[in-house]
């Protein structure tokens, strides 16, 4: 069933304002997505009425605290299908995520001579962990290319496997282009050789459906805020036979079982991997976030998302001066182009004039740029709140802006 | 024409537009596509400005004891905003540069028009030119 936009927007309170003189219009939402106002209202009921610190309390705020803390983790836990919740754990986000696996997976299974592979499509959180990890290890980062439509070119991929290959960490879909990656045939070549497989899916969460279990990726990691939810918060999915493989990420509280000044022992999965008090009002929010996804529904959601994709590929291609950048064939809902003869800040600036908020720069992808010998691009990115007549005033906005260097 | 005539003109020239956002944008990018080309000799590592986001080449020559600037940038927004600057500053002596009290920014509504990355671009810009003038006073008081 088609989705209700206007109910939905109504539910987001931000967007109903006023940007220089016009209606804002936000497309910036594959940086972050605005929230509805249950998770608002969330984070303040915590500290209004449940704010307590979570786990062995002996009270009833504790207790409350604790059982909707953990309740956003079961939520998780089917939000990607993992098989059981000590496979979540909580980080600040994506790019903890990653970098807790670079340094526990990295300490224990990474040597020198060993190779992980990454593609050119990556986010510098997925880049810059395993550089230093490579650097601190001797091991090698392979690098897979991409064709000009910003695809990962898969033989090349399958060329870089070996028997060196202990690890491909790849991005999910392409914040910078909006490619959808092959992850499932990517998943099955990597295991054919042995090697673990980490999903960034900062991007892919919001959009598509995620089954980390039919997938069998080893690791999957993503950021609530780009999934409706708060900043500053994100999970690691991880198997549970590699997780309890790997030794703890960082020393405290919570991830102990016991403590003395000879030895200490480790908690169990997930705990092991959570020292400190934890940011338990925005995973009690993240919890609301979750569950207005789920009574969406992720199919709808893309179905809406994909609508306005086509629509605005269609009318922007339309537009003299108008260069898409990645044209991939399976991708989410970011359109990322230049105006020819144009600086990308140049036209942000012209867009936020019309109360437009878009991306512009190289999206954290200055190797993916380079590919492209860019320096970066205009990014709009949709959700499941924006419309079709927005779309409209993007495609008239730019539309104005290219004439000025682009006669037709 | 003095520095502070020079700044007025300015201001004036924004007050016709109003508070027309998109018609200021539009007629900054003017400005600077018509600064004067800067040769690509010129456009050196050395010579790009730290602290802006994009990319800003400066120099300055001295001729008679006056400071003449030539720059570039590579997006015409920022082009038009050094545009600005050189319109007020080049030709001076390094003491008027060194005086010089940009008060156009403010009264210009600058920061808001632009934002703060390019306002802290645009601050790097003057400090880079007001560095020139000390460095020739220097030379020439020598």
């Amino acid at each position: 069933m088609a989705l209700d936009i206007q109910k939905i927007r109504a539910q987001f309170p931000i967007l109903h304002q006023e940007v220089n003189g016009k209606p804002l219009i936000y497309f910036d939402n594959a940086a972050t997505t605005q929230k509805p106002q249950e998770v608002i209202d969330a984070l303040s009921n915590y500290y209004h009425t449940d704010n307590s610190n979570i786990h062995r309390g002996a009270h009833t705020l504790a207790d409350r605290a604790t059982r909707y803390y953990e309740s956003t983790r079961t939520l998780l836990k089917d939000f990607i299908n993992a098989k059981e919740e000590a496979e979540i754990i909580f980080t600040k986000g994506t790019t903890e995520g990653i970098n807790l696996v670079a340094s526990c997976f990295g300490k224990k299974f990474i040597e020198q001579g060993d190779e992980i592979i990454i593609s050119t499509l990556e986010h510098h959180s997925n880049i810059v962990p395993w550089q230093i990890l490579c650097e601190e290890k001797g091991a090698k980062l392979n690098i897979i290319p991409i064709n000009e439509a910003g695809e990962i070119d898969f033989e090349a991929f399958e060329n870089l496997l070996s028997s060196k290959t202990k690890l491909v960490s790849i991005v999910h879909a392409s914040n910078a282009l909006g490619t959808i990656n092959p992850v499932e045939k990517i998943i099955t070549k990597a295991h054919q050789v042995g090697a673990k497989v980490l999903l960034d899916g900062a991007q892919s969460s919001s959009h598509l459906e995620i089954d980390v279990q039919a997938l069998d990726c080893d690791f999957f990691v993503l950021s609530a805020h780009k999934l409706y939810g708060p900043t500053g918060l994100g999970i690691l999915y991880g198997k549970r036979e590699v997780l309890d493989a790997m030794p703890p990420y960082q020393g405290g509280g919570e991830m102990i079982k016991e403590v003395t000044f000879a030895k200490t022992t480790f908690n169990e999965l997930p705990f092991k991997f959570e020292a400190g008090t934890p940011n338990i009002a925005d995973v009690i929010a993240f919890g609301k976030a979750l569950e207005f996804i789920n009574e969406l529904g992720k199919k709808a959601i893309k179905a809406h998302e994909d609508e306005l994709l086509s629509y605005a590929s269609a009318e922007l291609s339309k537009i003299n001066g108008f260069i898409p950048v990645g044209t991939a064939k399976d991708k989410v809902s970011v359109i990322s182009f230049n105006i020819n003869g144009m600086h990308p800040f140049d036209v942000g600036m012209m867009l936020d004039a019309n109360g437009i908020a878009v991306r512009t720069g190289h999206h954290c992808t200055q190797p993916l740029m380079q590919r492209f010998g860019i320096e970066g691009t205009v990014r709009a990115s949709f959700a499941v709140y924006n419309t079709k007549s927005e779309v409209d005033a993007l495609v008239a906005s730019v539309a104005k802006i290219a004439k000025l260097k682009n006669k037709s | 024409m003095s520095i502070d005539k020079v700044q007025e003109e300015i201001i004036e020239e924004f007050d016709i537009l109003g508070s027309d956002r998109e018609s200021t944008i539009f007629y900054i990018m003017e400005i600077g596509a018509k600064l004067p080309d800067m040769p690509e000799s010129e456009k050196t590592e050395e010579n790009i400005i730290k602290g802006c986001q994009s990319k800003v080449w400066l120099t300055a020559r001295e001729n008679d004891g006056k400071i003449n600037f030539l720059a570039d940038s590579n997006t015409d927004i920022t082009k038009g905003l050094i545009s600005l600057l050189i319109r007020i500053l080049s030709g001076r002596t390094p003491e008027e540069i060194l005086k010089a009290e940009l008060h156009f920014i403010e009264r210009i509504g600058m920061g808001n028009i632009i934002g703060s990355q390019r306002s802290n671009g645009l601050a790097a810009m003057i400090k880079q030119m007001k560095l020139y003038a000390l460095g020739y006073q220097a030379k020439l008081n020598s």
